[in-house]
């Protein structure tokens, strides 16, 4: 339920930048989940992404891969 | 300590308004020489030069009216004896207030006004304070020669149906006042003088009591009046004040300047400040009445602790309650993690108790699981407006709008939310400037007297983007838009790149109009409007922000005004319209679990770096939690403690019962308030708040404006809100000693580049102070993005339109938006404790006559209304002013649950709720909904208060 709440914010955010060219629009994604989304959030998000991220449109699957690739998935931070 | 009371009473009443004009006049007044501004009145003139004319019918807060005939006056080589009001000063004038003719005429007016009027000075509720009084003493009236058995107005009878104030009309000397600041301050119209010559009188509406009239309880009318006739009743019953004291008013985001005037320690009545620069002297029904909740019976003022919330309710010393707070919140850090509790700072504390309140959880705490109620409300103006222009506000002052020429409102009320501004607004209407609606409602701006709307764009609600996209649409392709000052101002880059995407056919009025329900040529004329201003701005509220493009829609507002270059002067712009009094003030202080005061990043190195040395503790440099995310975090077992300061979570927040789940599934949650609000029925402990009239601080209005806020009365439960804080930071092991709040923005000063200049001393200098205030404006900054954009060239940002994943269907036909009304303030919690409730005891649903009568629903009937997220029922008000497929609530009443039903879809940058589209069905019912039965239960028991007596024994 909660990781469907994940995914849908993701792919919300990916949708604000999927105009953009598709490397920019990846970074704007992973630049905001990274400002915006506290590191439990990010680690779920990473745990998420190892069962294969279902659900995530393109932009945000990408984004996401970015952001858990530099935090090097912070899965278990109190 | 520094104590602040007693302030100098207003200026003196000059009789006539000021004017700005550039050239000036010389005139010589009993002998005095005076230089005033042309078409300065020669009343004010020589009220310039100390000299105070006799006067009835004039005052400076309206335009000169000529008709007390009182303030006559002798001109060397004129004719005649000249009103002084009416009569503009000129070069070289010798002009003599006083002659023995003057008094001779004065006299006999003033003899004729008090030969009709009651001779009960004495017990009269105006003694002490009455221009009449004072006017008969001035001219020396020693004697009423006709006697008083002739004809009189004696013996009315008042009219007392208005819940605040009282109409004698056996007092009123037709000066007409009262229904000149009905029109000139306030914009209703309410008032008239009825009939002619000896029959003339005051009529409210078409001569009916003045609750049921058009009246909005304004009290520019009871303000404006020179006798007894319009008086408050809280004057009546205790006399006139002995004391009064400078502060802010504590409702909406207009922050009107308002002098508290007292007997001892009680509030007599609230007075509209005239050098107050939000407000200028006016005010609205909340500020002026409404602020009886502060000594209500059911405030609390003991602290209060309870193990379960199902138990009683117990009261404590505060030491107790502080202690059980703190050990509370260590043992669940000790247990879950430091992550696992958080606060939630208040848009109606001052900033001094918001900043402390985020100092307190990043320091005490030691993380940033900090928000406030801003989230749930203007969070998007923040992101938006700092992505585009670099900064989180608005660019203007209120003042601005008398330069506008065309003024769009979108997703705002402001007749209702932002009573006050919305009456300068019109007033700037009047003057002839154009006006564009945009909004699912017809709301009273539409049509009031002598305003009317050009255009009235009644979009289906989460339509924002789509027509902010259209009318930029229409501008480019009609080649309406300022090339020079995108060209200056703007990054080209991101111009054109956004130029490519607005210029494309999916975003063109004709291809819109379908998706937001109006026609293409009203859209393409509205542009146009707009985009030859030649002043434009735009005003808008919590129906641009509450929206899943919420952020997107801010953006869209502000590549609008850089592409017809309505930004850094007076009189364009871009206005937030902020809900609660200190809305912008709890945003600047840090609030947001991402950013430290002033916006910075919690991640940037610099500034956090600068908030460890001076707070001497290591800083989490992640981002913390935000309120819904907070709340799925409690409901995944991970959050378990909360502190929430002057905010009603649950009566508040969308989606009732997953914040209902959410709160019931903490261990510890402290509560601090004035009242037993929705959100302690799941509080472990309760700390009782102190109201703005306790306290000392300051509020920040929707301009940007830092206003003090200064202590009345002593804090009803020993403790003002910041002293409580600061007690349970220390009690958490980080100790807090602050003397007086003036220290606690010292801190701000030091710690925020924008609040720089900001001190006590210097706001009690300038009155108030806009933000930024620093080196470069040691004065402040009225209008901002003078010159150039914060961030330097301002960012056209792309706004594609994307429909809310909230759609209507078979299940859920219509779409529900909520919102405000006048005399009811958000949650309620204040006004719904005074006499604001005959205006409004209910929320009402709005539905519009053939959706009603589809239904089967009368005017009045109890209705369900149902949605994904759950079911309420309130009764039906049926309203031409609701389109057909949109049904319309407030929130105003915990028992309406208009919560219940919204959703938890969210803005997509800042995780805004969608307030402003359910999917909804409503059908005729003859009971309360499960849900609402379900909570009069559950309040029953989690709202008990233990009798100490029973207690103790």
């Amino acid at each position: 339920m909660h990781d469907n709440n994940l995914v849908r914010m993701a792919n919300q955010i990916a949708d604000f930048f999927r105009l953009k060219p598709e490397d920019q629009a990846v970074a704007g994604a992973a630049d905001h989940i990274r400002k915006f989304w506290d590191p439990h959030m990010r680690a779920k998000m990473a745990e998420h992404l190892a069962h294969g991220g279902e659900g995530l449109n393109l932009i945000a699957l990408k984004a996401v891969q970015q952001v858990c690739k530099a935090s090097g998935t912070a899965a278990g931070t109190h | 300590m520094t104590v602040h009371t007693d302030i100098d009473r207003s200026p003196i009443d000059r009789g006539t308004p000021e004017k700005a004009a550039a050239q000036s006049v010389t005139l010589e007044i009993d002998g005095i020489s005076v230089t005033v501004p042309a078409g300065t009145s020669i009343m004010r003139a020589s009220s310039l030069a100390g000299i105070q004319v006799p006067k009835l019918c004039a005052t400076d807060s309206l335009e000169p009216f000529g008709s007390c005939r009182l303030c006559l006056v002798e001109i060397a080589g004129r004719r005649g004896t000249p009103a002084s009001c009416t009569t503009p000063a000129e070069n070289g004038m010798k002009v003599s207030t006083q002659t023995d003719k003057l008094a001779k005429l004065r006299r006999g007016v003033m003899e004729l006004y008090i030969s009709d009027h009651p001779l009960d000075c004495l017990t009269c509720a105006a003694n002490g304070d009455c221009e009449l009084q004072d006017m008969a003493g001035a001219v020396g009236l020693r004697e009423v020669r006709y006697g008083y058995d002739g004809e009189n107005h004696l013996g009315q009878t008042k009219d007392e149906s208005n819940p605040y104030f009282t109409f004698d009309p056996s007092k009123c000397i037709v000066c007409s006042r009262c229904v000149r600041a009905c029109e000139e301050v306030q914009g209703t119209f309410a008032l008239t003088i009825d009939e002619r010559g000896f029959a003339s009188h005051v009529s409210a509406g078409m001569n009916e009591d003045f609750l049921d009239s058009e009246c909005v309880s304004c009290g520019a009318c009871v303000q404006a009046c020179p006798t007894a006739t319009l008086m408050e009743k809280t004057v009546i019953q205790h006399g006139t004040p002995e004391r009064s004291v400078i502060t802010t008013c504590a409702y909406c985001g207009v922050g009107c300047s308002f002098e508290a005037e007292l007997q001892g320690d009680r509030v007599v009545r609230m007075t509209p400040y005239k050098d107050g620069k939000a407000n200028h002297g006016h005010s609205c029904v909340k500020g002026r009445f409404a602020w009886g909740y502060a000594t209500h019976k059911e405030r609390i003022t003991k602290p209060m602790i309870r193990e379960k919330i199902t138990d009683p309710w117990r009261e404590v010393s505060w030491e107790e309650a502080i202690n059980r707070a703190a050990s509370e919140f260590k043992r669940i850090q000790q247990k879950y993690g430091r992550g696992s509790v958080g606060g939630i700072t208040s848009s109606r504390c001052t900033n001094e108790e918001t900043f402390l309140v985020q100092k307190m959880i990043r320091a005490a705490f030691g993380n940033n699981n900090v928000d406030t109620c801003a989230r749930v409300c203007h969070s998007p103006t923040g992101y938006g407006l700092n992505t585009t222009f670099g900064t989180s506000a608005g660019t203007q002052d209120f003042d601005s709008v008398n330069e506008a020429d065309v003024i769009l409102v979108i997703g705002a009320n402001p007749t209702d939310a932002h009573p006050v501004f919305a009456s300068r607004m019109k007033h700037r209407l009047r003057e002839g400037a154009k006006l564009i609606v945009i909004d699912p409602r017809r709301i009273d701006l539409v049509r009031t007297p002598h305003v009317e709307a050009q255009y009235h764009l009644a979009l289906m609600p989460g339509t924002n983007v789509a027509i902010l996209n259209a009318l930029a649409h229409t501008i480019v392709t009609e080649d309406l838009h300022n090339k020079k000052f995108v060209e200056d101002r703007c990054d080209l880059a991101d111009f054109r790149i956004w130029l490519d995407f607005i210029k494309r056919p999916e975003n063109s009025p004709e291809a819109l109009s379908k998706t937001i329900g109006v026609p293409a040529s009203e859209i393409r004329a509205a542009a146009r409007m707009f985009a030859r201003g030649p002043n434009s701005a735009i005003y808008y509220g919590l129906g641009v922000t509450e929206h899943s493009q919420g952020s997107t829609a801010v953006i869209g507002m502000a590549n609008l005004a850089m592409l017809t270059g309505n930004i850094g002067r007076n009189g364009v712009g871009v206005n937030p319209l902020r809900g609660q009094n200190n809305v912008q003030g709890s945003c600047d202080m840090g609030s947001f679990p991402h950013e430290l005061s002033g916006y910075r990043h919690i991640s940037l190195d610099g500034p956090r770096t600068m908030f460890e040395k001076d707070w001497g503790v290591h800083l989490d440099p992640e981002p913390g939690l935000r309120i819904p995310n907070m709340f799925d975090a409690a409901i995944d077992g991970r959050f378990l403690g909360l502190y929430v300061q002057g905010e009603d979570i649950v009566q508040s927040d969308p989606n009732t019962k997953h914040v209902q789940k959410a709160l019931a599934s903490m261990e510890c949650v402290v509560v601090h308030d004035l009242f037993l609000n929705e959100t302690a029925a799941y509080a472990h402990v309760f700390l009782p708040g102190s109201s703005f009239l306790e306290k000392d601080g300051t509020f920040t209005n929707a301009e940007r404006r830092i206003s003090r806020v200064r202590k009345a009365i002593a804090p009803m439960a020993g403790l003002a809100d910041w002293e409580a804080t600061m007690a349970l930071s220390t009690a958490l092991g980080y100790p807090m000693n602050y003397k007086h709040p003036s220290e606690i923005m010292d801190e701000i000063a030091r710690l925020t580049p924008t609040f720089a200049g900001v001190s006590y001393d210097r706001i009690d200098e300038l009155g108030s102070i806009q933000w930024p205030c620093n080196e470069k404006a040691p004065e402040g900054t009225p209008i901002m993005h003078m010159g150039g954009f914060v961030r330097g060239k301002g960012k056209f940002e792309l706004t594609e339109y994307i429909p809310t994943d909230e759609r209507t269907g078979a299940r859920f036909p219509l779409i529900l938006t909520t919102g405000r009304i006048l005399s009811q303030y958000n949650v309620g919690a204040q006004t719904r404790r005074t006499e604001n409730s005959v205006w409004h005891e209910e929320d009402m649903l709005e539905i519009h006559p053939h959706d009603a009568e589809d239904r089967g629903i009368r005017d009045g009937d109890r209705v369900a209304l149902m949605s994904r997220s759950g079911e309420t029922s309130l009764h039906a008000r049926v309203s031409e002013r609701m389109q057909p497929g949109v049904v319309y609530t407030t929130f105003h009443h915990p028992g309406s649950g208009a919560n219940v039903v919204t959703t938890d879809n969210t803005d997509w940058a800042t995780g805004c709720p969608e307030y402003k589209v359910t999917a909804v069905q409503v059908r005729p019912t003859n009971r309360w909904s499960q849900w609402q039965e379900d909570y009069e239960e559950f309040k029953a028991v989690t709202m008990r208060i233990s009798d100490p007596k029973v207690a103790a024994e």
